[in-house]
């Protein structure tokens, strides 16, 4: 056993290579080999007539996505993905800040798992749940009409591109169940970047003359700006890719999510269901670049 | 007559059950370097961040330069600090570090950067302006959180330890540039230590700090010849306590006494009685060759021991280990002694 260890203690080399061979067995040929057989496929085309797909290279599939329709889907996606990622931020923050700089460390135990323990339970049980909650006859329904609310739900659920015929039914109860479900993506990498600012910074600021909102902009925020863009990170890309949630809860419209699930599916469009997964991709690849350049990872 | 920059009257504070500062009154002098010097827990640092507004205090009322300021937001009070860890904004440049207090009063930018600028040279940092902190030693970051403080004219300045992170050789280098710095700018400075050599060294005045209370005020000298307290005694520089039965065979009363080592002659025991001083007889124990100066620690015949320090002026170290074991007599200055308490 002894001479074992020290052959191993000898060849600090050999020991990293037997340590990472599963992971990177796993990353090259699951994780990338799935990726660039999508991108392979992206550039196959459907034979309309007979339904079969044909691997030869052509560009005709990427021209589909921008078929009206379908860079409605994108910009549907994006603009869902946008609108959650800055309704958690603002959710978040507040939150994360509590937890962080204000709470006893008991307390901030007790708080950590309170916002990590929607994750123990079923992603779709917490999806069913929402489309529960926001139905017609739900709790939230219930709850508007007993503060005689009603028309309020009315008039919001009869703006265009957000309402619907219940809240269960609409962009807006998607937004929702959205943020709900992202949330705690959000909140840890905050929470994590706060308790990395140093008490004495924020004495500092107020030190040298500056009220706390004037702390907040020019000190607390900059500094935890690298973990709302990691958080963003999450609920952006996760939104992007969801189709549970526009399924349960959206309208007929489509979503990136459903395009490729019923491309894939139903019409055995495989060539245009990957070409649709690229767009996600390249919009995370510019969006970390983006994050990137902002600083986002100087801190990681 | 001006008032006192800082006036504490019956300044207390709790942590629950825990008494960090305790009915402490103090007074410290327009334009004076003045130093609160005592054990860590001592309440030292809990009287400098009441006087910044961090802390408030439980009870008792705080005055700046006459003005009542024991419940004011940092942000209102007049004074800014230099932090333990310094506390520089990572996210800024050197140059916006110093200015953040200018920039948050709107000052203007030209006279922002000049400002900045003239703070740059005081400190020795010019051309350091577009470093961020990161890129900085130790002794340079230092010397930003002091432009940083500075640059707002506070009328007091607070120094939490500020040297307490640098090594030997900087950390005396800076006590005697903090010094000349305090004198040019004529700001009143209170500076928090736990090493008694730092505030010897700078201090107009020393206060003393124990669990919660000050024990003595003075100038380093009043501090260190004179001590009043047995704490005292011992904790600014190392000190002989004389009690009980001892104290009464050597000077007749029965009171505690402190005598610094140093000033201890270590003589033969067929040395001449004066009436000038006192006498002890004793054995010595143990000699320790320190290069600069020898110590001997001395048996007395009466009971008790005698640490004796000498500077090394004829002997070398084979000459002082013959030492050990001889009868010796010590002999000191009755002025010299001071009584400590009871």
């Amino acid at each position: 056993m002894n001479r074992l260890s020290a052959y191993f203690f000898q060849r600090p080399k050999l020991v990293t290579l037997l340590l990472l061979a599963l992971p990177m067995l796993y990353m090259l040929v699951v994780y990338l080999g799935a990726l660039v057989s999508l991108l392979i496929n992206s550039f196959y085309y459907l034979e309309e007539f007979t339904g079969l797909v044909v691997k030869e290279f052509t560009l005709s599939t990427y021209a589909q996505l921008l078929k009206p329709t379908n860079l409605g889907i994108f910009w549907r996606t994006a603009s869902m993905a946008m609108a959650v990622t800055i309704m958690d931020a603002i959710i978040a923050f507040p939150l994360a800040y509590y937890i962080a700089k204000f709470a006893s460390p008991r307390l901030r135990t007790y708080l950590y798992i309170a916002v990590t323990l929607p994750l123990w339970s079923s992603y779709l049980v917490r999806v069913y749940a929402w489309k529960l909650i926001l139905s017609k006859e739900g709790i939230l329904s219930w709850f508007v009409n007993l503060l005689h609310l009603n028309p309020v739900l009315e008039w919001v659920l009869s703006i265009p591109g957000i309402g619907g015929s219940s809240l269960s039914l609409s962009p807006l109860g998607m937004f929702i169940a959205f943020c709900y479900i992202w949330l705690p993506y959000m909140i840890v990498p905050i929470q994590t970047a706060l308790e990395r600012v140093p008490k004495s910074l924020l004495e500092a600021s107020g030190d040298l003359g500056a009220r706390p909102s004037q702390t907040f902009r020019n000190v607390i925020l900059p500094l935890a700006f690298p973990g709302v863009v990691a958080g963003s990170i999450f609920t952006f890309s996760l939104t992007m890719g969801d189709f549970i949630v526009p399924q349960s809860l959206g309208t007929t419209r489509f979503f990136i999510g459903q395009a490729v699930y019923s491309h894939q599916g139903t019409s055995g469009n495989i060539p245009l269901a990957a070409a649709f997964t690229m767009g996600p991709v390249v919009i995370m690849i510019v969006y970390l670049l983006i994050a990137r350049k902002l600083g986002a990872f100087d801190a990681l | 007559m001006t008032n006192p920059a800082i006036l504490f009257e019956k300044v207390s504070r709790y942590f629950g059950d825990v008494k960090a500062v305790d009915a402490v009154d103090l007074e410290i002098r327009d334009g004076e370097f003045f130093s609160m010097l005592g054990p860590s827990g001592s309440g030292k640092t809990t009287c400098l961040r009441m006087i910044a507004g961090f802390d408030r205090p439980t009870s008792g009322r705080i005055f700046l330069y006459g003005q009542e300021v024991s419940s004011l937001p940092p942000f209102e009070r007049d004074v800014n600090t230099v932090f333990q860890d310094y506390a520089l904004f990572p996210h800024m440049t050197v140059g916006n570090n110093i200015a953040y207090g200018l920039m948050i009063k709107r000052v203007a930018k030209e006279e922002r950067k000049k400002r900045v600028d003239d703070m740059l040279e005081l400190v020795q940092l010019t051309g350091f302006a577009d470093r961020k902190p990161s890129q900085l030693s130790g002794g340079q970051r230092q010397r930003v959180a002091l432009a940083r403080a500075l640059i707002n004219h506070p009328k007091v300045l607070l120094l939490d330890e500020p040297l307490g992170a640098l090594d030997l050789k900087l950390r005396q280098q800076m006590q005697v540039e903090l010094k000349s710095i305090q004198q040019r700018v004529g700001i009143t400075f209170i500076f928090v230590t736990h090493d008694q050599e730092e505030a010897l060294t700078m201090s107009d005045r020393i206060a003393v700090f124990n669990q919660g209370k000050i024990e003595q005020i003075g100038t380093p000298s009043d501090v260190y010849e004179k001590p009043t307290t047995p704490f005292v005694a011992g904790f600014v520089g190392t000190s002989n306590l004389i009690t009980g039965e001892i104290a009464k065979r050597i000077t007749g009363s029965e009171k505690t006494f402190s005598i610094r080592p140093e000033k201890i002659y270590l003589g033969s025991s067929s040395d001449k009685p004066s009436e000038s001083k006192y006498f002890a007889n004793g054995t010595v124990r143990d000699v320790i060759y320190l290069g600069l100066y020898t110590r001997y620690l001395v048996d007395l015949e009466d009971g008790g021991d005698l640490v004796v320090i000498e500077q090394n002026l004829k002997t070398t170290s084979m000459d002082v280990l013959k030492a050990r074991g001889q009868k010796v007599c010590l002999s000191w200055e009755k002025d010299h002694i001071s009584r400590v308490g009871g």
